[in-house]
């Protein structure tokens, strides 16, 4: 199993509802996020594009920030989510300074916090708040290893990037183009 | 012709502009780590060679600094952790990938074996000396019987705590200016070219300054070879490397870099020492107060300005 997400930036219209359900759906303190839109304004006018990307935590497949952690607390669960356990977290901020896309933060409570793929809606079989809220429908989550998916799918038939592959973490999160 | 724009990202408080998750607790416990690993190096190299007589300050009397300096450096690394109450979970597993978890044990090594051999020294240090209780006498006359095995673990230890300091940065390649293996080396170097100040000017023999001052002059000469080489490298690497090191060559950090670190943390030491081999008289605590301070500041720079590096996308 592989989870991965695919994000349809010629859909998206920068509304960050996505940022906003994972907020409520997680509890995440004010002043901090685990998802949040870009905006990257390309060209000299007329002709200018205009990209908007949702990003969150690539739950890397060779993950820098699972390796430096000195606890174990960053872990790879089953489907390649990465997490954190918070009871085991010491606070150091390694994972934070190893991770290319700035997707973690230290949360007010001392851990380290980020995006989980919502493990706990997915394992009931239910999308990620982002995923489910999205107005335009330009997320898909699902699992990579099963060709039936509707993400292995839009994969095979777009042509999509990842961000900074060449820092060499693999990342899951695939914006279609 | 195509031209950016603008980008704008999120726009967090408590996050942007940019990570900066560690402030000076960080650049102090790698200087107080390289500190007593440049100290306990030379303490343990004089005692393998059978030097103790004409070394005394480098194998007895400096290594007093260590231990003191290694607590320091944890209470710093432990004022750095955000979740403090679990810091007892870095030592319930050892992670070798991550050189945070091994630094961690081999602080947790070498710290009671520089207290080890600071206490197997203690009568000579202090004239009149007693342990008040039998047992530590009997330990004491164990702990002297294998000094010898002592200098060899901690000669090893103090080499990889040196390397440690570096290499706990230059693992991360998300941060440019950091990723690269040079560092590792270099400040071992620097944090042996500031235990050799330290032993220089707690040394009372002529002859030992001498010796501490060439192998000290030896050190700054390997590291600014070893921080051209990093410069080199950088500027000859992807674009991100290219950014990240020039912060240095024109960027926010030029001045305190070449000012602090490269002209007064090193090349004037080295001047001022050469100055009194060949016959001026320097107060050693110049060159040693300098050679110090550049050990610092290069460490605080070193940090602030890598996590302002990161991939462009
Ligand atoms: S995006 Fe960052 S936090 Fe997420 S898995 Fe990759 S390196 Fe780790
Ligand atoms: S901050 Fe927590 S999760 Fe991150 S590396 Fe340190 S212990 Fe691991």
């Amino acid at each position: 199993m592989r989870y991965a997400m695919a994000i349809d930036t010629l859909k998206c219209v920068g509304c960050s509802d996505c940022v906003v359900a994972c907020q409520m759906e997680n509890n995440v303190p004010i002043g901090f996020c685990r998802d949040w839109v870009t905006e990257t304004v390309d060209g000299s006018y007329p002709n200018v594009e205009i990209e908007l990307r949702s990003e969150r935590c690539n739950h890397c497949d060779n993950s820098p920030c699972v390796r430096c952690c000195p606890t174990g607390a960053s872990h790879i669960e089953d489907g390649g989510i990465v997490l954190v356990t918070h009871h085991k977290c010491i606070g150091c901020g390694a994972c934070i300074q190893a991770c290319p896309y700035e997707a973690r933060y230290s949360h007010p409570e001392g851990y380290v916090d980020k995006c989980t793929f919502c493990i706990h809606r997915v394992r009931k079989g239910d999308k990620p708040a982002c995923v489910a809220v999205c107005p335009t429908k330009c997320m898909y989550f699902g699992d990579l290893d099963d060709p039936n998916s509707e993400i292995t799918n839009v994969l095979k038939n777009r042509k999509f990037k990842s961000l900074a592959p060449e820092a060499g973490t693999n990342p899951q999160i695939f914006y279609l183009i | 012709m195509k031209e950016e724009l603008f980008v704008s990202g999120r726009n967090i408080p408590n996050i942007d502009p940019y990570l900066n998750i560690w402030h000076w607790q960080i650049p102090l416990y790698l200087f107080l780590g390289g500190l007593a690993a440049g100290i306990l190096f030379f303490a343990a190299l004089f005692t393998i060679m059978g030097k103790e007589k004409e070394m005394p300050a480098a194998v007895k009397k400096a290594p007093i600094i260590a231990p003191i300096a290694l607590i320091l450096g944890l209470i710093a690394l432990f004022l750095d952790l955000k979740h403090k109450l679990f810091f007892w979970q870095l030592y319930t597993t050892i992670r070798l990938e991550s050189p945070m978890s091994w630094g961690a044990w081999v602080l947790m090594a070498i710290t009671p074996l520089s207290m080890l051999w600071v206490a197997s020294y203690m009568k000579e240090l202090v004239p009149g000396w007693k342990w008040k209780n039998n047992l530590l006498e009997s330990f004491e006359g164990f702990v002297i019987k294998y000094r010898l095995w002592m200098a060899w673990m901690i000669i090893v230890l103090s080499v990889i705590l040196g390397i440690y300091t570096g290499i706990l940065l230059s693992a991360f390649n998300a941060r440019p200016l950091w990723n690269t293996s040079i560092l590792g080396p270099l400040f071992l170097v620097s944090g042996m070219s500031t235990g050799a100040a330290t032993i220089l000017i707690m040394s009372k023999s002529k002859e030992e300054r001498r010796t501490m001052s060439w192998i000290d002059l030896l050190l700054i000469i390997v590291e600014l070879f070893f921080i051209t080489h990093l410069i080199m490298g950088m500027k000859a690497g992807s674009q991100v490397q290219i950014d990240a090191v020039s912060l240095f060559l024109g960027g926010q950090f030029t001045v305190s870099f070449w000012v602090f670190v490269i002209l007064l943390g090193l090349v004037f030491p080295a001047i001022l020492e050469i100055l009194e081999r060949i016959g001026y008289h320097i107060p050693v605590v110049i060159p040693v107060a300098l050679i110090l301070l550049g050990g610092l500041m290069f460490r605080f720079i070193m940090v602030e300005a890598g996590q302002l590096t990161r991939y462009l996308y």
